[in-house]
């Protein structure tokens, strides 16, 4: 159970948004993380592995340094390794099988008003929160 | 060099913003997802603070002919709204219900070193990689 973080929401949608603004204005990318991802395995050249190994460098950095800052980071695991596994592999498929996650289409995809990206957000929302439904209080 | 800089600084600004909202944290996307229990509007509000600033800015970034570290844009060519698009949003919803990662925070979650974030890591990993082999066919 969490509390909204108003604050913190407001100042880290933000920063996403200005993160994914800088990346298209200095090197023309789109942040998708789930295609930043799929590219350091399936690309082809060598500078296209290594963009998308500095960006998820950068990403692990960010949270470290949050951890020095901070005490450590907000993680509350509650699936079982079992759950992870499943979920890590089905997030896996889907986001290569769907061209993109929550960055991609929710917040690139609708700010180029890409009707596939408004699409897939609305299918990816409302189907995690019939899974959660189903798991915490059908279950 | 320049261009491999801005991808990590990015990369280093975009996971701020994970943890300073906290959506690093499944048990907070859990607590949006579960509209039926102690709702937590939070993701709203990063989702709504981050396309305030990407949806105004993006199409005046793709106005200019290029970008300011590279030769072009490299954007999503597909426009169709097919089945494949459907079936990979649902099962991508489906994983991320279950454990309440998306790539971004799995990926910087990474820093705790934790056992499961390294487990869902690598098993999406092994996901993209099978979907990918299959691509290549």
């Amino acid at each position: 159970m969490t509390e909204p973080n108003v604050l913190g929401g407001l100042i880290g949608g933000a920063l996403i948004g200005i993160a994914a603004v800088l990346l298209l204005a200095l090197n023309g990318r789109i942040a998708g993380i789930s295609g930043i991802l799929g590219g350091v395995i399936a690309s082809t050249t060598r500078s296209e592995r290594l963009w998308r190994f500095a960006f998820i460098l950068g990403l692990i950095g960010g949270a470290s340094f949050y951890t020095l800052a901070c005490g450590g980071l907000p993680l509350e695991i509650k699936a079982s390794g079992a759950t992870l596994l499943i979920a890590g592999f089905l997030v896996g498929v889907g986001t290569r099988l769907g061209s993109g996650c929550t960055s991609g289409h929710g917040v690139c995809g609708l700010a180029r008003r890409s009707p596939r990206s408004l699409v897939a957000t609305m299918i990816f929302i409302l189907t995690a929160a019939c899974i959660v439904f189903l798991t915490h209080h059908l279950f | 060099m320049v261009q491999l800089a801005a991808a990590f600084t990015t990369g280093f600004i975009f996971a701020l913003g994970l943890t300073v909202s906290q959506m690093i944290n499944p048990a907070r996307v859990i607590g949006f997802l579960d509209v039926a229990g102690h709702w937590d509007p939070t993701l709203l509000l990063v989702m709504a603070s981050a396309l305030a600033v990407t949806v105004p800015l993006f199409p005046v970034i793709l106005r200019q002919s290029k970008p300011f570290l590279a030769a072009k844009f490299s954007l999503p060519t597909q426009t169709r709204v097919d089945r494949r698009l459907i079936l990979g949003a649902v099962i991508f919803g489906v994983g991320w219900g279950l454990a309440g990662f998306c790539p971004g925070p799995a990926l910087a979650a990474l820093a705790s070193g934790s056992p499961g974030v390294i487990l869902f890591v690598l098993a999406m990993l092994s996901g993209q990689w099978l979907l990918s082999r299959f691509e290549t066919r």
